[in-house]
């Protein structure tokens, strides 16, 4: 594990290029021992540096009235009013979670959490969105379960509500599963707390899990594409220990109100590495620790090692000098270690000794600010589908619309994820006002009067058939989503998950997908305060579509939530935007399109952004003003969809609605367009007043009834039947998928 | 009434209970640590939900040994009253102060859902402020939360009344669909459901308030 001939060979290992190696060497002015090989190949490598990805996010608006705290730290931080703050962000468990699916995504969320608490905020919400291959793959369905349970297994015992998110499929996630964590806390406004090694002369203390050989390179496994040899990268994924990191919490926070603690910062991804050249780069100090006083699980690690280790659930701190012992006594009544491993410099310069003789010697802002930075070409990118729509069967026969509703109710994609949110704690901390089943979940903050609503949502598909309208059409819906709860979206986190991006039609999604969020951030007015990018993902060369994850989060008065479900029979249903445009070739992104025509093609539906903030507008006042006894986005699966969501409540109340003359039945009833807003109502002219005056339509569509959906067409009854023969196949489907062999 | 809630490393609905009984109920609750020695003048106590000691080996198997189990142990002998709820009933079992044990869930998942209730009985310092037979909306979020006993000893319980919550839908597989329990005295009960996350309207329930307010009902009798 240690040759101490730096070799051609070598510096391919660790995933350098020779112009990179030739710029570590002008940075020192001398060739880099092995240990700092190590630390420069974790600290540039994708993952940790953003070098193919920074100079096109600095497109993207990230402030606002309300960001306390851009990009660049652990996370964003909103303020919320009364004193009160939130911090969240959303990061990529890809790679780890394909080598090994339970470990992989409980130490996704492990890590997110620590992002959240070690600045200061308690972690009062997650949610995940989760991509697989098909499952009649039995490997996606093992990852699956894997996944899903890892997840369970963290968030449960740390004690932090899932309270939603998003799973999907796509034959392009086979061998490449996404696995994205958000997480939320929040705390005083006054109470933040950075990863600045302030004070020279403070101690650097270590606190938490002792380090052990655990996740050596995950930073730069992450930035690689995956080949065969991949497999055998299982001990490159770290063990999370989420009871510990559940009294490491608890430790930290209580620390930080002894008022001694001067910075703090988890140990993530580089672990020790990051830790202590990114807080000493913040500050302008430098860093000296001597790793004889790192605590170790394992014997005879070598200094490489110990630095480039991922064991979970560490934190480095740095104290007032002389109040150390404050520090001490909060660690140890938590029964966790910590102890003082070094200092803080004024030179600037991260230097790590090991038994008083210096084995790395670089200055922190070499490896924090020096990273390489790359325009990677691009050119357009590519077509993954056809624009022209193949021929499109008539399937108007009776009958043939019920077999494919079904069809689409019973598809991995749409059929109801009980069986995986069932799994997760969503009510500890007595906080969730809506959870897994609302179109955005909703936590309060008790200290205050204010609700968070949060949504997550990513579309692989409309990104795969333009990326730019698709990421677009992406956060239009995360936004409606969060308004369809009553919130104002405020603020949002990306995580950005495409391919290699040294491939320029790989790259020209990325810059495509990046303009486009930029512009819909801004048109929203939710700026990206924080997020993650995930590139290489690809397996055996092949790209996953260009899938960016968007979190978005909104603020709102606590208030009793309106359902998605209708309450009652006898209320007016109203489509708030109305029905929406769609011609055949904007209909090939659809979940139709996939299911029934096993088929893509085309471009993502049309987005009218003013139009869409106007239906976002009157939905809040709609839901607000108390107006909607239901109320549902229209998203995936369309208007037909969405209405049998709406009606697989507890109350068992469904539908009698009437479509438009015109337009061949598949499209109204399944297009994707976007503004589009199912309302239950009794107060029919009422909702109709909020949608005049904010110049968006409201067509009645029907009415709500016992038992059963019918769908009528002008004289003639396109669908009707028994509610149970719709929800039975819904939410029987994903146990089913999971259990064939 | 003063409450105690007991918190063991691990515990994490800690502050559901501390926020029911204190902000809802408007009650005084404080905190007691896993090392005090004494729980000083509370009138009751709250052992919480959450993985106590991260239930590494078996749930509530060492928090049975933790320093301020004795202190517990007496209260009881006393005829305090105590509740434990879901790792708060694993731990009572796990130390001898009710029957039976909590196995893993006959799913062999953690499941985390809104469950129906019957209160069993009303003769119980935990549901005296209930109606026999009333039904109550309260989740469950646990994965060994399957109460398993021998014939015997669910006869007797039965046999004793102590049997106070059965669920109508058994989302676990416990015997006889039991769902909390009373030890001899009656002043002792362990439940799997939460009634902490059930105290409110905004918590889509409010069901699980009766337990609490049945709790300050017989201390203010005992008077």
């Amino acid at each position: 594990m240690t040759p101490q001939v730096i070799s051609q060979q070598v510096i391919e290992a660790h995933q350098l290029t020779e112009p990179e190696y030739d710029k570590i060497v002008s940075l020192l002015g001398r060739d880099p021992t092995y240990t700092e090989l190590g630390i420069f190949s974790v600290m540039w490598s994708e993952h940790c540096s953003y070098k193919s990805s920074r100079i096109h996010l600095k497109k993207l608006p990230t402030r606002s009235k309300l960001v306390l705290q851009g990009p660049g730290e652990n996370a964003g931080i909103i303020d919320i009013g009364e004193g009160y703050a939130i911090a969240f962000k959303i990061e990529s468990h890809n790679h780890p979670s394909f080598i090994e699916p339970f470990q992989g995504a409980a130490t996704g969320v492990g890590g997110i959490l620590r992002d959240i608490f070690t600045m200061g905020a308690r972690p009062i919400a997650v949610m995940d969105a989760i991509r697989f291959g098909p499952l009649d793959i039995p490997r996606n369905r093992r990852i699956l379960e894997g996944v899903v349970s890892g997840i369970a297994h963290y968030g449960n015992c740390f004690g932090v509500p899932t309270v939603g998110g998003e799973c999907m499929f796509e034959d392009c996630y086979n061998g490449n599963p996404l696995v994205n964590a958000f997480a939320l806390g929040v705390f005083r406004k006054d109470e933040v707390f950075y990863g600045k090694a302030q004070g020279v002369g403070n101690p650097v203390i270590y606190v938490g899990a002792k380090t052990g050989r655990d996740g050596i390179h995950g930073a730069s496994m992450a930035s690689a594409e995956f080949t065969e040899e991949s497999k055998q990268k299982r001990p490159n994924v770290q063990v999370g220990d989420p009871f510990l990191e559940k009294l490491l919490l608890e430790a930290c926070l209580e620390a930080m109100q002894t008022g001694a603690i001067v910075g703090i910062q988890d140990m993530g991804a580089a672990g020790l590495t990051c830790s202590t050249c990114e807080m000493g780069s913040r500050a302008g100090t430098g860093v000296e620790i001597d790793l004889q006083y790192v605590p170790q699980r394992e014997t005879g690690m070598t200094p490489y090692e110990i630095m480039l280790s991922e064991s979970q659930e560490r934190m480095l701190l740095v104290a007032d000098k002389g109040r150390e012992a404050e520090v001490f006594a909060v660690f140890h009544k938590w029964g966790l270690d910590a102890v003082t491993v070094g200092r803080v410099t004024p030179d600037g310069i991260l230097r790590v000794k090991d038994h008083g003789q210096v084995v790395a010697e670089i200055p922190n802002r070499a490896l924090a600010d020096e990273a390489p930075l790359y325009d990677r070409p691009h050119t357009k990118p590519a077509r993954l589908a056809p624009l022209e729509a193949p021929p499109i069967p008539d399937r108007s026969a009776p009958g043939m619309l019920r077999a494919d509703l079904i069809a689409l109710l019973r598809s991995a994609d749409l059929c109801s994820k009980r069986w995986i949110w069932e799994q997760y704690d969503y009510l500890v901390r007595s906080s969730t006002l809506a959870g897994p089943t609302a179109d955005a979940a909703i936590v309060r903050v008790k200290e205050t009067g204010t609700s968070i609503a949060m949504s997550l949502d990513g579309n692989g598909r409309y990104c795969a058939l333009d990326p730019r309208e698709g990421t677009k059409l992406m956060v239009a819906e995360c936004c409606r989503n969060v308004s369809t709860s009553g919130a104002l979206p405020v603020a949002a986190t990306n995580n950005l998950n495409f391919g290699n991006p040294e491939r320029p039609e790989i790259m020209a999604q990325l810059v495509e997908s990046i303009e486009g969020m930029a512009e819909a951030c801004e048109f929203f007015e939710t700026p990206i305060t924080g997020g993650n990018v995930s590139l290489y993902n690809e397996t055996l060369g092949e790209a996953i579509f260009p899938t960016p994850v968007m979190g978005i989060v909104g603020l709102m008065k606590t208030a009793q939530p309106t359902p998605i479900h209708f309450p009652e029979a006898g209320l007016n249903l109203i489509l708030l935007g109305g029905f929406g445009t769609c011609d055949e070739t904007h209909f090939g992104g659809t979940q139709y399109a996939k299911v029934i025509l096993n088929s893509l093609w085309g471009l993502p539906p049309g987005l009218d952004m003013a139009y869409e903030k106007r239906v976002h507008q009157a939905i809040r006042e709609i839901v607000l003003g108390g107006l909607a006894a239901a109320a549902h986005d229209v998203s995936d699966g369309g208007l037909a969809i969405a209405l049998c969501e709406s009606s697989f409540g507890p109350a068992g109340i469904g539908a009698h609605v009437e479509i438009p003359l015109g337009m061949r039945p598949e499209f109204p009833l399944f297009h994707e367009g976007p503004s589009r807003i199912l309302v239950a109502t009794s107060q029919f002219e009422n909702v109709l007043e909020v949608a005049r005056k904010n110049s968006v339509k409201a067509l009645p569509i029907g009415v709500t009834m016992k038992e059963r959906l019918r769908i009528d067409c002008g004289s003639e009854t396109l669908l009707d039947c028994d509610l149970t023969e719709l929800r039975q196949p819904w939410e029987t489907s994903l146990e089913r998928l999971l259990r064939q062999q | 009434m003063k409450f105690g809630v007991v918190v063991f490393p691990g515990s994490n609905r800690d502050h559901d209970a501390w926020y029911a009984v204190s902000k809802i109920l408007g009650q005084q609750a404080e905190i007691i640590w896993h090392d005090a020695t004494s729980l000083g003048d509370v009138d009751a106590l709250i052992l919480p939900g959450g993985f106590s000691y991260g239930d590494y080996l078996r749930c509530g198997a060492i928090a049975k040994f933790s320093p301020v189990m004795p202190s517990i142990r007496k209260f009881a002998a006393d005829g305090g009253l105590v509740l434990g709820i879901c790792n708060g009933f694993q731990i009572l079992v796990e130390s001898g102060l009710l029957p039976g044990a909590l196995v893993r869930n006959r799913g062999l998942k953690f499941v985390c859902k809104l469950v129906p209730l019957r209160v069993e009985t009303t003769n119980s310092p935990f549901t005296s402020e209930a109606s026999q037979g009333q039904r109550l909306l309260v989740p469950v979020a646990h994965g060994e939360g399957c109460y398993v006993a021998d014939d015997r000893t669910l006869d007797r319980l039965e046999a004793e009344d102590r049997v106070t919550l059965r669920y109508i839908e058994n989302p676990n597989g416990s015997l006889r669909d039991i769902a909390g329990i009373l030890n001899e005295g009656r002043n002792v009960m362990g439940l799997m459901p939460h009634p902490e996350d059930a105290a409110e309207p905004l918590m889509g329930s409010s069901d699980g308030l009766v337990i609490f307010q049945s709790m300050v009902s017989a201390l203010v009798a005992a008077r």
